[in-house]
């Protein structure tokens, strides 16, 4: 919590000059934790397995081995399930926070998930839809609907879109969405089963036909998105300065919004609704690397990652055998850092 | 000139009572009417010599007064309640989208009744006590939280919605590892119906609402002051930590009971005040106008949820579906006149 009480610097103040071979490093370093946190998010578990099993499952695969095909139908999926979504989440909670200049803008807070999540279910239960990449298309759907609902609602007024207005619109559109949500899955107790599993937003039971489906949406987005900082540089000088600079304003926020609504929509679509981490995990990228967003937002890739692993790895090691979905445990621990943001920042920053 | 101002004022007044009366007809009315309806059509004047006792007839009330009257008086009361605190929560808050649907008091008391059903296997007593008991503790909560050099609606709303967060994921937590037939049970109290708890339950609410209202009701100058800002109600004198405190007090122990008896059914609280307000005018705080919109909103919801659509739905539903557009509408033109915060 002691990062979050530091302010970082404003636009006023004078920018930080860190030195790009120091942040590099940092990447680089981050990319190792990452690499670490995969192996063990492969390894632990409730069926322990060694380095030599997870090189045999890969090189000479033995179909007959319970543990290989644990590793290879489950463990190393879920873990790049993991890495896709997380990447996802954490850009488009960067490009979202830089694109409204909000700094608690979230696809949990601003309702963009459960739009994801209520569009699927409206999918399953009342146009039949079913196999993965029905639910993408939906996913995508939903998603983008409650991002225009959210921005456009909370930015009518004066001062547009500020955190209190956007944290009410999304909190409203859930609320809307889950009400609807309930009514459909009252009368179908087949469809609440799924439903309650999938709307935690666990890791579990989706595995390579998710990862192959879902993929090449996460891919395209996260190129796209790390392709916006300089567009996101010149929207956080203000308005006036972007347009001066030679930004096109609409085309930017047209792109960025549906870059934001495509990533949410697949990570959701992979995962279910999970919240928090797309608000936190960019302040902290921002607390290490100051204002660029050139630099936000490879951190942000790599940091979210190592987050949603890590949340996932505490669910299944807390309560092995049995395990703790990786949004409950997101939920649990992002909820203090959410809070702790509001008190300690002054929101008007970014 | 103050002959003008006082007539003006005076014709407010009578405007604000008639508004008012006219509300407490139309509740009466639905009151009425939902005893009338059902399987067993019973006219309008045996429902009310029934209930006030003008009649002997066994049939008729076994029907109205065992049967039908606990379900009406649960939708009048749950209404009131919701509406008069959602009324209360909007002006302290400064902000007509604060309601205590959305900023943590009724997902704490949501989180705190499906642990009673799926870890302790309770009965609707427990139910609602815990209910009760989860809106209190978040309400607390949220208000230490919020808290820095005195409480500013703007913090309190933001981690009231940060509160709700982390209480949804641990419901969806312990509803994912229910058995399904009492994850059934925790959705179906999640929607929120009337009629949902006990006799016990809904006497407690209304002698909460016999005491609270009043009370609500003379606490209403030092909160038409609080309207004006903090800063000026400290210059005018009004001691605005602790009137706040005891109005949302008031509004958080009203939240409670309704949630304990009917579940946390959703934008009652948010829409009552609002489309009282519209009603009214600007005149009188309208708690009153409030909670009577409140009970007119809950029991025409439960009418529909029972009598037009084609299968049963439990209240909360039909709220929803009537709040949606409605708070769609709110945000924007809120959010026009630059209210929104």
């Amino acid at each position: 919590m002691t990062l979050l009480e530091t302010p970082t610097p404003s636009r006023e103040a004078a920018p930080r000059h860190r030195p790009g071979a120091g942040l590099a490093a940092g990447l680089v370093l981050l990319l190792g934790v990452l690499l670490v946190v995969c192996f063990f998010s492969i390894t632990l578990g409730s069926r322990g397995v060694g380095v030599p099993t997870i090189w045999k499952a890969f090189t000479d695969f033995d179909p007959g081995s319970a543990s290989e095909t644990v590793i290879r139908e489950m463990r190393v999926p879920r873990t790049l399930i993991g890495v896709l979504a997380g990447a996802a989440l954490g850009l488009s909670g960067t490009i979202l926070q830089g694109v409204t200049r909000n700094p608690l803008a979230d696809p949990g807070i601003m309702g963009i998930n459960a739009g994801a999540a209520a569009f699927i279910v409206f999918g399953i239960m009342i146009l039949g839809v079913q196999g993965v990449i029905g639910y993408v298309w939906l996913a995508f759907a939903g998603a983008g609907t409650a991002t225009v609902v959210v921005y456009g609602v909370a930015s009518f007024g004066r001062e547009g879109a500020t955190p209190v207005k956007l944290a009410l619109a999304g909190a409203a559109v859930t609320a809307v969405l889950s009400s609807l949500t309930s009514a459909i899955v009252m009368t179908n107790v087949d469809a609440l089963n799924e439903l309650r599993f999938w709307q935690v937003g666990s890791l579990a039971g989706r595995y390579m036909p998710v990862l192959w489906q879902t993929a090449p949406f996460i891919l395209v987005g996260l190129v796209i998105a790390m392709l916006t900082g300089r567009a996101l540089n010149g929207l956080a000088l203000g308005e006036d300065l972007a347009l001066a600079l030679g930004q096109r304003l609409r085309l930017t926020r047209f792109v960025m919004f549906a870059t934001v609504a495509v990533l949410c929509g697949a990570a959701t679509a992979a995962c279910g609704p999970i919240v928090f981490v797309g608000l936190v995990v960019p302040h902290l990228a921002r607390f290490i690397c100051g204002p660029d967003y050139r630099w936000i937002l490879p951190y942000a890739l790599v940091l979210t990652p190592i987050v949603l692993l890590v949340a996932d790895i505490v669910g299944r090691v807390a309560v092995s055998p049995g395990e703790l979905q990786v949004g409950v445990v997101l939920g649990v621990f992002g909820a203090p850092a959410f809070i702790a943001l509001v008190r300690y920042r002054n929101l008007a920053e970014l | 000139m103050i002959d003008v101002v006082v007539a003006d004022r005076r014709t407010r007044r009578t405007r604000a009572g008639a508004v008012t009366g006219a509300l407490a007809l139309v509740a009466f009315a639905l009151f009425i009417l939902t005893m009338m309806v059902g399987s067993y059509y019973v006219p309008a004047w045996d429902v009310i010599t029934s209930v006030f006792h003008l009649r002997n007839d066994p049939s008729a009330d076994f029907i109205v007064r065992d049967l039908r009257l606990p379900m009406a008086t649960a939708g009048l009361a749950v209404g009131f309640a919701l509406g008069v605190s959602g009324l209360l929560f909007q002006k302290l808050l400064g902000n007509p989208l604060a309601s205590p649907d959305f900023v943590g008091i009724s997902s704490g008391a949501s989180m705190f009744a499906v642990s009673a059903i799926i870890l302790f296997g309770a009965g609707s007593t427990m139910i609602s006590a815990s209910a009760l008991a989860g809106a209190l503790i978040s309400a607390i909560l949220i208000y230490l939280l919020a808290w820095r050099d005195g409480i500013s609606g703007y913090r309190f709303i933001l981690i009231g919605i940060g509160l709700s967060e982390f209480m949804l994921s641990i419901i969806g937590y312990i509803v994912a590892h229910a058995e399904l037939y009492e994850a059934r049970q925790a959705m179906t109290w999640l929607v929120g119906t009337i009629g949902q708890a006990g006799s016990t339950e809904l006497r407690t609410l209304l002698v909460a609402l016999v005491v609270l209202v009043p009370a609500a009701l003379v606490l209403q100058r030092p909160l038409r002051v609080l309207e004006l800002g903090d800063d000026t109600a400290t210059a005018l004198g009004a001691r605005v930590e602790l009137s706040r405190l005891a109005l949302i007090a008031v509004s958080i122990v009203l939240i409670g009971f309704a949630t304990a008896v009917a579940g946390p059914i959703m934008f009652v609280a948010l829409i009552a005040g609002p489309i009282a307000h519209r009603i009214v005018g600007h005149s009188g705080g309208g708690i009153v106008a409030a909670g009577l919109v409140g009970s007119i909103i809950v029991l025409g919801a439960d009418l529909v949820a029972h009598h037009l659509v084609p299968v049963a739905l439990p209240t909360g539903v039909i709220t929803g579906i009537i709040g949606a557009p409605y708070l769609i509408w709110l945000l924007a033109t809120v959010n026009r006149e630059g209210r929104g915060g």
